[in-house]
């Protein structure tokens, strides 16, 4: 198993960890934070690639750039749109979150 | 021997202990109780994946990952927790079948991707990243991929004036 195998491999654990947390936690802040981490992975995969692959790169490393900068943009907005959600339903459990309009 | 057939250099030891540090923080975010708790868990992770980054070869990624991950989007969620209010341990057990659910489905996931990890083989690269990275990611920013570049900051623009509309509070009384 090479080195670009290992890093593959705990890309695919902290995505699977990340996927089981946006599953089954209730609290919206976790499972923003667990779409975080599923990012970040993919992040590492990318970046892996980027001096493993079979012609290395810089592009791997900026595609993962966009993809900080986009994560962060989702970040904000998510956090917005909790805020929100919180201000009419009064609650951060996202079994609640049932229906868009008041 | 090694099972992986795998050598012993300091480049995977230091990769075993930064990796080890990045599923500890992703468990114990998961298990933890408390919400701060997990966010501090996660910014541990993110630190990890850090120097994951630099172990790479990726300077400058990395310190963008430290900057908006753990800066930035860290933050920001402790902001909302404690703009929010979070019933913590009531009613956190409860649903067995989802949670076995989601965990079979998941191992299942990590399976498939175990499995084509191993099955695949992977060419051993003919050239090496150039040595000064910081410098050709400005370079390339700003020639090749100057148009995605721009659409990005238009995108990073959008969304933070969308969350700043979003977020204002309303005048009208709740």
């Amino acid at each position: 198993m090479s080195m670009l195998a290992s890093y593959l491999t705990l890309a695919a654990v902290l995505f699977c960890i990340g996927l089981y947390g946006v599953l089954t936690k209730r609290n919206a802040v976790v499972v923003l934070l667990c779409i975080e981490l599923m990012l970040g992975a993919v992040n590492l995969n990318l970046i892996a690639f980027a001096k493993y692959g079979v012609v290395p790169s810089l592009a791997g490393q900026i595609f993962s750039l966009f993809a900080i900068t986009v994560a962060a943009a989702e970040a904000a907005v998510g956090i917005a749109v909790l805020i929100v959600l919180y201000r009419s339903r009064a609650t951060v459990n996202v079994d609640e979150y049932d229906r868009l309009g008041r | 021997m090694f099972p992986f057939n795998l050598n012993p250099t300091g480049e995977f030891f230091a990769f075993f202990a930064l990796a080890v540090c990045a599923i500890t923080g992703a468990v114990m975010a998961l298990s933890l109780a408390k919400v701060v708790h997990t966010a501090l868990s996660l910014a541990f992770t993110f630190v990890s994946l850090a120097g994951l980054f630099i172990l790479l070869g990726a300077e400058f990624v990395a310190f963008v990952q430290v900057l908006i991950y753990v800066g930035a989007v860290t933050i920001l969620m402790i902001f909302g927790i404690m703009m929010t209010k979070h019933r913590d341990e009531e009613r956190e057990r409860g649903r067995p079948l989802l949670e076995t659910l989601a965990a079979v489905f998941c191992l299942c996931l990590f399976g498939i991707l175990f499995f084509a990890i191993r099955s695949a083989g992977f060419p051993v690269p003919e050239t090496a990243l150039p040595a000064d990275n910081t410098t050709e990611i400005g370079t390339l920013l700003f020639t090749k991929y100057a148009v995605p570049f721009e659409l990005v900051s238009v995108l990073l623009t959008a969304a933070f004036i969308g969350a700043v509309a979003l977020a204002k509070r309303e005048e009208e009384p709740a």
